[in-house]
């Protein structure tokens, strides 16, 4: 773990303290952790980025907000979801042929450590207080918990076949899990380690996104062009969301990526196969419009500015940057192949 | 009949142990499960081949000529069980296979009578064209309603002039397969072709299959020529791969062999450098194991660890059947087994077959439109239907019989 910027200054403390010799030294290395940990934070995050994971160059590819192209980051083997950490100083990566979860360090631009995870992992969510990593296995079909501390693996549940999306609620006590084979959105109890309830929803149900209340859970079905929305009171489906878009044939219309807008008043939908992002309105509903992009749309993110979307396009190896407001594309910039996930350090 | 005719040898009788322990394993999963008890009766599922099918035979199964099946579909459907197993639980249903090895067709009436007891209505077929017919002819009255899925005959005219209200086709019909191959060449402008034929009547099916599929999509054939497997020098002529191919004018050379073993020797030797396709070279596939869209390594990888052997188009094939067996009880579990099929026909119903679009039965002969993967042994070079082919209503019905050439008139 953190092994870049944890080893160089333990070696120079233990090399000083050679007196306590290597068990003693081994010991500090905690302490020692906590103080690069510490160290980290006081450095400054690079501000102005765009990280998109590319999933058969094994790397983050790292762009201004602009869409230049500043650097790249090698990382671990068919890099997919990343989230930040808490300070953002840290990107977590799972890499779907590395078995494994990269730990990034924004500021060196490098990964410096992995934490292992089972077969096949797809996207992630963390515990609230970011100490624990929720990770759907899709060879296996479970979903697995694993600590990043001791990296180890805390538990596991049993899912239905292919599960993809997570999302752990903020009070980290629940979290939902869909699986593209049973259809279902299961509901599992995080303390109880099990299945409470499985929510049927559309064919091939795919990412989340939560409402800022954290009443609503909406649900991409990749195969029923639509979005299920699950009251996460009863967690029952209370609505769903047709698209449909004049020229496109309803089977060519695959919704898979959400994100929640920049004000969270609107949830952007990747219609995968239609080439075009959707933006929902959470208050009534309905579809406010549809934006062109490139080919099989699914990974998006928003600036927080609330100005651009971020979507990365998986079949043609780019990006579009779109102007939130004018509801247009501004620009397609090449990626590497197939990109899967973007995040926005503004 | 039931295996248990049969004797054993050692691998089948792994295979049934183990599913014996699937089944197993499937009800204990749903005892301990926590939502909707099981109220309902078991609903068994019959996969029906025959016993002593030339096709699995050892050696057969030895030379692998592509697209012929790797091994019996049974894995297939146990792997769809399993994955239904969850959606399945929160309605209460349990599924069941039973395996059943008949004799040969005269079998039909003793083994239907048997499945009759067992309250057996949902067929997976892996039989030659005769025998399905027969058995989609006995099994609706002899079952009181039955459904049949039909997962390794690419038979035409099963799903025309000899179809059933009975009968759904998750194979796709031969002529799909050669459809598929002439959007490509159409779409490269590879338009002239060189037609070799074998003797088998399954390969005048092909063949007959490929000049119709010619025909729609503007592409030439030069010239049809017979081969046989010889090596008789008087009829070198017939058998001898640089005499058969020595005229320069064609693009392609499409080779029609259900046999295989001819069309193995072809590509790489004929006169001129010509690409070869159809029985071998570039082909027409249900599935592919190297199919890396749209969670194809997924069930690829699924199948391979529960079956030790690459998943192959008849396994895709009867693992999609399987599902919609599936789909058609989820949702109405009560519903008779008409209601399901008029349901499944209807196109009211879909299923995920990892091949990308959602999919459904054609309504006018139970075939399931999906898209096919063109490929050699090696990978995947395109997918049917191809991007510019056009269709008022739905583009993968460009692919075989659309409603208005379709010949069944047959209905649930």
């Amino acid at each position: 773990m953190f092994k870049v910027f944890t080893n160089s200054r333990q070696s120079r403390i233990c090399s000083l303290r050679s007196l306590l010799g290597m068990f003693a030294c081994r010991s500090l290395s905690a302490t020692v952790l906590a103080f690069a940990l510490g160290a980290t934070t006081a450095r400054a995050v690079p501000a102005n980025r765009v990280y998109v994971s590319s999933e058969k160059d094994n790397k983050i590819y790292v762009f201004d907000t602009q869409g230049q192209r500043v650097s790249a980051i090698d990382v671990c083997q068919r890099p997919r979801h990343m989230m930040f950490n808490a300070d953002h100083s840290q990107i977590y990566v799972c890499c779907g042929d590395g078995n494994a979860l990269g730990l990034v360090d924004t500021v060196s631009g490098k990964m410096t450590g992995s934490l292992p995870l089972d077969n096949s992992p797809e996207i992630f969510g963390l515990s609230p207080d970011g100490k624990i990593v929720y990770a759907t296995i899709e060879d296996d079909s479970i979903m697995g918990a694993y600590d990043l501390q001791s990296k180890k693996k805390l538990f596991e549940v049993k899912v239905g076949g292919e599960p993809e999306g997570i999302l752990v609620m903020p009070d980290g006590k629940h979290a939902y899990v869909t699986s593209e084979v049973a259809n279902v959105v299961h509901y599992i109890d995080l303390t109880a380690r099990k299945i409470v309830k499985n929510i049927r929803v559309g064919t091939r149900p795919r990412r989340f996104a939560l409402t800022p209340d954290g009443k609503e859970l909406w649900v991409s079905n990749e195969l029923s062009a639509n979005v299920s929305i699950v009251s996460t009171a009863d967690q029952k489906v209370i609505h769903t969301i047709k698209f449909k878009i004049k020229g496109i044939r309803d089977t060519d219309i695959t919704p898979v990526g959400m994100t929640l807008g920049a004000d969270g008043k609107s949830v952007w939908v990747g219609l995968g196969k239609a080439n075009h992002v959707a933006e929902l309105d959470v208050a009534t509903r309905e579809v406010r419009k549809t934006v062109l992009v490139g080919k099989r749309a699914w990974g998006l993110a928003p600036h927080p500015d609330g100005k651009t979307l971020y979507v990365t396009n998986g079949m043609s190896d780019d990006m579009t940057l779109v102007d939130v407001v004018g509801g247009k594309a501004i620009r397609t910039v090449p990626v590497g192949r197939v990109p899967h996930s973007v995040l926005v350090q503004p | 009949m039931f295996a248990c005719v049969f004797s054993l040898t050692v691998s089948r009788l792994r295979t049934r142990l183990s599913l014996v322990a699937g089944t197993l394993l499937f009800g204990l999963a749903l005892t301990t499960g926590m939502a909707g008890a099981a109220t309902l009766p078991p609903f068994t599922v019959a996969v029906i081949s025959l016993a002593s099918d030339p096709r699995y035979a050892s050696r057969q199964l030895e030379r692998a000529y592509p697209e012929h099946p790797g091994g019996r579909v049974l894995d297939a459907a146990r792997m769809a069980v399993e994955d239904s197993a969850m959606e399945l639980q929160e309605e209460g249903v349990v599924l069941k296979l039973r395996d059943v090895q008949l004799a040969d067709a005269q079998a039909l009436p003793k083994v239907l009578a048997e499945l009759k007891l067992a309250r057996v209505q949902h067929i997976i077929a892996d039989l030659p064209p005769e025998v399905l017919s027969a058995l989609v002819q006995q099994a609706p009255t002899a079952l009181n309603g039955a459904m049949v899925l039909n997962v390794s005959s690419d038979s035409d005219a099963l799903r025309n002039e000899a179809c059933s209200g009975a009968m759904l086709h998750t194979y796709p019909s031969r002529q799909m397969l050669t459809d598929s191959l002439a959007q490509y060449l159409a779409a490269r402008n590879w338009r002239k072709l060189l037609l070799l034929q074998g003797p088998l009547p399954a390969d005048q099916l092909q063949a007959a299959a490929m000049v119709s599929s010619a025909k729609r999509y503007g592409l030439k054939i030069l010239q049809t020529k017979p081969f046989k497997l010889s090596g008789d020098p008087r009829e070198r002529d017939l058998f001898n791969t640089r005499l058969l191919t020595n005229e320069r004018e064609h693009d392609v050379v499409a080779v029609m062999d259900s046999h295989g073993e001819f069309a193995r020797t072809l590509p790489y030797a004929t006169q001129w450098p010509r690409p070869v396709l159809g029985s071998s070279g570039l082909m027409a596939m249900a599935w592919h194991p190297q199919w890396e869209r749209n969670g194809g390594p997924q069930i690829s990888r699924r199948f391979q660890k529960l079956s030790n052997r690459p998943m192959q188009s008849q396994d895709w094939a009867a693992w999609i059947a399987l599902k919609a067996v599936v789909a058609g009880l989820v949702g109405n579990p009560k519903a008779d087994i008409s209601q399901q099929l008029k349901q499944l026909r209807g196109g009211e119903l879909f299923v995920d077959g990892n091949k990308g679009p959602r999919l459904s039965f054609r309504s006018w002969d139970g075939q399931l439109r999906q898209p096919v993967l063109l490929g050699h042994g090696d990978g995947i070079v395109g997918l049917a239907p191809l991007e510019g082919v056009l269709h008022p209503t739905e583009v993968m019905d460009t692919l075989g019989m659309d409603q208005k050439e379709s010949k069944c008139r047959m209905r649930p």
